[in-house]
């Protein structure tokens, strides 16, 4: 599971009061509009902190929040009964009210995951230490917890009990990308392909789907209702609906590999576009490695860029986590060559100069303006003959090419806050792995 | 050319007695005239005097004209008018250029400007040179160096410069990578780039430098936080001869090991401070750079010259600086044995420097040009009687603080040495016998005895007798040294420039009016004379006529006659140190109306009032750094110095007590060495 998912998770705000983020005046579609990375609540340190030495407090004031939580959506569902009985049917707005309560369900579980996860480690820890007084509050959490099922749980620290936590922790975190995940391409392994561990030639199997399959917006289809899924697991979970014999532990497994089989050949992909680089002809063919990779490579090299971020309004993009990717930084791009072009990053905005002949990197146009004025206050003492100053002075105005000034950007309800809280630092994320090493990591051999 | 002044005059004089029009100088053409100013650039003076033969003269001197220093900015338009084709334009001396006089300068010189010296000049923008840029489209050579509020607004003003050859910025601090990208981007004909200091700048402007300035000769990247990821952008510059990284604490063996390529046209390296690097980086460089001819490793505290034993190939290392670094008698050896064409070595401050190692090395290279030893203590005659032996086309010889040398090793130099042209044996054991000897080296231009508290008149009689090409003389604290001596100096030496007499107590005006035969003086330092006045000073004034520098501290029978008489001839002194002096309000405010007065320090003048020095200080329009007591910082109004300091002048507020008398020179060598022992 890669950062770019776990991103999208919402958090509990650490220092935010609940009830501004839940203010009931809020504006639902400008809400689903945005992305929801950027959501209020700010992904604080504070499971980061709180895994190694857990906090009753911070359990307490977790609870409570959820309480709060449920008491909101409780609200809701009261006020749609009464809209429905009213007979007076406003669509949109109820479904504006089923989306804010999805929404709020949705968040709700994943922060009950998150403080059961965050609570988690200490049980195990204090179980090794033999100290027992605990394991009852840890069962009860994962008996309410809905991942593994209470049979598989002993009481006794064993290395069972290892690995069912660890089981446990991977659960969580995936159940979780598949709730918020769905609609968003995921990101993982950019065109990664020539990365080191480039192959010999031959050693592995090349692929090649066709555009059709490719731009496929499923690949997982369920065999009784025909629901397209992008993603195995969550056509597992769907399966769920359709009966309890998908309900087992093996049902919803992941497909092992069988045992004794022959090991899969290495599979390596070919982009159907002739005259790429990534196509099979091609003299100098580098294959991509993933599904994902060809997913992603086609729709970023040979297909239209459809989505603009409704920021800029210049940047375009082809994938749709390209953009949400953009639109976290987008006007926070400082970097600026003298033909408009905006880096966020220093080096690229220097690769670009190195490629191009004419092109110079252009200084921040804030700091060349306020300067433009002072050139005649400034000639106190050389005027010693020159009292005439404007004659020789023949400075243009504004030298830089006008540019946006980023800081004057409107950003309206929600980005007004988030703006200010969303760090796009790593820290945001370190906190599934301070945990337990094995929390977040997938291992393909459980 | 003061004949030809005379002849003129005599000339208009028969004009008007024997109404005969023609002039002799009439005949002469232009061509012979050029050529003649092509010659002379010894003396500033003897170019006025040219223009001032006749109006033609003038004429031609003004077109003829290429270089000028400014001192006063007041005067520059009326100058620029005059020589309308300055090519060269150094303005290090107007310490209160604007921008409105850039863009006089730029709109009257245009296109002949082809060089430009900002450097420390103060209270220029951007702005100013936005209009170098506009007008000045020949523009090769621009340094803007010492301004350390300056950010990357100049840079991307200098890279609009299209034929932009040489940049000096050297301690810009506020530059960054985007102001270096845009002169890399702006200035394709780079040679020559100068960051020196500017904190500012990472590998990514360095390197786009390099990808862009194919034509980069020389690159000064020293004291800036680059790391080895530039290097191979670097080195991969065809034409690179010079790279100078001094104290770039990024730089270890990893970025030279790691190299691939290396740069064959590289010639000089310095990278002296580098702390990270050690043995294998120094010896991966020796191997890639064949051609490498200066390298400096100054202060490489982990470098061991012994590696150098490992170098099979044949070196072309000609001139290599190992100050401060760990030397022994083995590595210098190894040394000697794999740099087979070794002209210069500097070996100063290393402490492992020794009798054994010095001869080794001596018994090698036989045609040594220049050898720095100073402060190795443990070198004895026996050092010298190996570098005498050998090395007998030496020509710079410093030896300062080899206390174990005795006079005998003094002859020795003086016999084999001919060539010698520089010498330094500050705080060495010298007597007048060794001093005779050294009278012998006939060629010196500079030698320096300071602290040397046994020589006399009879040792230096002998040098001002046979050495007719000194040109700088240090005799701090000799205090053996009468005006016997220094008049022997004062006519043997006509081109003496520098001298410094300071606390020899034993000279009085004599010497000072002998002295001012020395026309080209211009550098006088008689510090704690306590029997010289302003008498002294006066002849000084009057006889030398480019005094820039003279140091008067502790003589306290200087008086404001010396003041006028420096008013009304010394034009050219930028630099005066009063302190302890019987100079009153009067004197002072003389001395204000000097232009060319940049810097002075003035400290405990019992004569000088609080108002006479505030006058002093709004008159004298050209200063840049004035040191004064702390006591004065209340009695002067605020609002007078903050104006003054707007004006380009920094003040230094000292606290120092009044000293009434000052220690004997024994007691301070005496107390020196001791310091040095702990």
């Amino acid at each position: 599971m890669d950062q770019k998912q776990r991103s999208s998770f919402t958090y509990p705000p650490r220092n935010n009061s609940p009830k501004e983020s839940f203010n009931p005046n809020y504006d639902y579609p400008q809400f689903n509009s945005q992305n929801r990375t950027e959501s209020p609540y700010t992904p604080s340190q504070f499971f980061n902190s709180q895994a190694r030495e857990w906090d009753p407090h911070a359990l307490l004031s977790n609870l409570s929040f959820l309480e709060q939580k449920i008491h909101q959506m409780q609200n809701i569902v009261r006020e749609m009964i009464r809209t429905n009985e009213g007979q007076n049917c406003n669509t949109s707005e109820l479904t504006a009210q089923r989306q804010l309560l999805t929404t709020d369900l949705t968040s709700t579980i994943i922060q009950l995951i998150s403080t059961a996860g965050s609570f988690l480690p200490t049980i195990r820890t204090s179980l090794l230490s033999g100290n027992a007084p605990i394991p009852q509050l840890g069962s009860s959490i994962l008996s309410a917890s809905s991942a593994p099922s209470p049979s598989a749980y002993q009481p006794n620290p064993s290395p069972d009990y290892e690995e069912l936590t660890k089981g446990w922790g991977e659960n969580v975190v995936e159940s979780a990308g598949q709730i918020q995940i769905e609609d968003l391409d995921v990101k993982e392994g950019e065109d990664v392909g020539q990365d080191g561990d480039t192959l010999p030639i031959g050693s592995y199997e090349v692929l090649q789907l066709e555009k059709e399959e490719i731009l496929a917006p499923h690949t997982h289809f369920c065999t009784i209702c025909g629901k397209g899924f992008k993603r195995d697991a969550n056509l597992r979970m769907h399966m769920r609906g359709h009966g309890d014999e998908y309900k087992s532990p093996a049902a919803l497994a992941k497909p092992a590999r069988e045992p004794g089989s022959q090991p899969i050949p290495v599979k390596r992909y070919s982009c159907p576009f002739v005259g790429c680089k990534r196509n099979k002809e091609h003299k100098n063919f580098q294959p991509l490695k993933t599904l994902l990779c060809v997913k992603n490579h086609y729709k970023r090299s040979h297909c239209e860029k459809s989505y603009t971020c409704s920021r800029c309004n210049t940047k375009k993009f082809s994938v749709l986590a390209d953009l949400k990717t953009h639109e976290k930084h987008c006007g926070r791009d400082k970097w600026l060559c003298s033909c408009g072009t905006t880096f966020s990053r220093k080096d690229k905005l220097f690769g670009h100069v190195a490629l191009f002949q004419g092109h110079t990197p252009a200084l921040p146009s804030d700091e060349v303006k306020g300067k433009n004025e002072e050139i005649n206050d400034k000639d106190d003492s050389g005027g010693v003959g020159y009292n005439d100053g404007d004659e020789y002075l023949d400075m243009k105005g504004g030298y830089f090419s006008p540019m946006v000034n980023f800081d004057s950007f409107s950003f309206e309800g929600l980005d007004e806050f988030s703006r200010t809280t969303f760090d796009p630092t790593e820290n945001s994320f370190s906190f599934l792995r301070s945990g337990s090493p094995d929390f977040a990591r997938k291992d393909p051999g459980n | 050319m003061e004949p030809e002044k005379r002849m003129d005059k005599r000339i208009r004089v028969d004009l008007n007695l024997e109404q005969n029009p023609i002039s002799p100088f009439e005949s002469l053409s232009e061509e012979v005239l050029f050529l003649i100013l092509d010659l002379l650039n010894s003396n500033p003076l003897d170019r006025k005097s040219f223009s001032l033969v006749s109006r033609s003269f003038y004429k031609l001197e003004s077109c003829h004209r290429r270089w000028l220093t400014p001192l006063r900015l007041d005067l520059l338009p009326s100058i620029l008018t005059r020589y309308s084709s300055i090519s060269h334009l150094n303005l290090t001396l107007c310490s209160r250029l604007t921008d409105v006089t850039l863009a006089s300068i730029a709109s009257l010189l245009s296109s002949s400007l082809r060089s430009i010296n900002l450097s420390g000049s103060r209270s220029y923008t951007h702005k100013g040179i936005e209009c170098l840029a506009e007008k000045c489209f020949n523009l090769e050579e621009i340094d803007v160096s010492i301004r350390v509020d300056l950010g990357d607004e100049v840079a991307a003003a200098i890279g609009k410069m299209v034929k932009m050859e040489r940049v000096n910025m050297g301690r810009c601090k506020k530059v960054t990578d985007l102001g270096i990208g845009c002169i890399a981007a702006g200035c394709p004909n780079l040679k020559l780039l100068c960051v020196k200091g500017c904190v500012g700048v990472t590998d990514l402007g360095v390197k786009l430098v390099a990808v862009k300035c194919r034509k980069l000769q020389s690159l000064d990247v020293s004291f800036t936080m680059i790391t080895k990821k530039c290097l191979p952008a670097i080195m991969q510059l065809p034409n690179l001869e010079e790279f100078c990284m001094t104290g770039c604490l990024g730089i270890d063996n990893k970025a030279f090991v790691n190299l691939k390529q290396g740069c064959n046209s590289l010639q000089a390296l310095d990278m002296s401070n580098c702390e990270h690097m050690t043995d294998s980086g120094v010896l991966s460089i020796l191997q890639k750079y064949p051609n490498l001819y200066h390298l400096n490793l100054a202060s490489c505290s982990s470098v061991n010259v012994s590696i150098l034993s490992g170098l099979k190939s044949m070196c072309k290392l000609g001139s290599i600086k190992l100050d401060g670094c760990k030397v022994t008698a083995s590595g210098l050896k190894s040394l000697s044995n794999s740099c087979i064409s070794l002209k210069e070595l500097s070996l100063s401050k290393c402490p492992g420097v020794t009798d054994e190692g010095i001869s080794v090395i001596m018994a090698k290279h036989k045609d040594l040009v220049k050898l720095d030893v100073t402060c190795c203590r443990y070198i004895t005659d026996e050092s010298l009687s190996a570098i005498t032996s050998s090395c007998t086309s030496l020509v710079s010889l410093r030896m300062e603080s080899c206390t174990k040398l005795s006079s005998e090793g003094f002859r020795l130099i003086g016999q084999h040495c001919p060539k010698l042209e520089e010498l330094d044996l500050t705080d060495n054991d010298l007597d007048d016998e060794g001093l005779r000897s050294l009278a012998s080296c006939h060629n010196l231009v500079s030698l320096k005895i300071g602290i040397c508290l046994r020589i006399t008149d009879n040792g230096l009689i002998p040098v001002g007798q046979s050495c007719p090409r000194l040109q700088e003389l240090d005799l701090y604290r000799a205090i053996g040294i009468t005006d016997k001596g220094v008049s022997a100096i004062a006519d043997g030496c006509p081109h003496l420039e520098m001298i410094n007499m300071a606390y020899c107590t034993n000279i009085s005006d004599e010497s000072l009016k002998f002295l001012s035969k020395c026309s080209k003086l211009c550098i006088l330092e008689i510090r704690g004379c306590l029997q010289v006045s302003s008498v002294g000073i006066s002849a000084i004034a009057a006889g030398c006529r480019l005094l820039s520098k003279l140091d008067v501290k502790k003589c306290c029978e200087v008086n404001d006659a010396a003041m006028f008489s420096l008013a009304r001839y010394s034009h050219n002194l930028c630099q005066i140190h009063l302190s302890y002096c019987s100079v009153t309000d009067a004197g002072l405010l003389a001395l204000a109306c000097l232009g060319s007065l940049r810097n002075a320090t003035m400290l405990h003048l019992s004569g000088v009032s609080p108002k006479g020095l505030a006058t002093a200080l709004l008159m004298c329009h050209g200063l840049t750094k004035v040191k004064m007591h702390s006591s004065f910082k209340s009695s002067i109004p605020r609002a007078l110095i903050e104006h003054v300091e707007s004006r380009g002048c920094s003040f230094h507020w000292m606290y120092k007590p009044f000293q009434v008398d000052f220690e004997s020179s024994e007691l301070w060598k005496q107390q020196s060495h001791d310091l040095f022992v702990e």
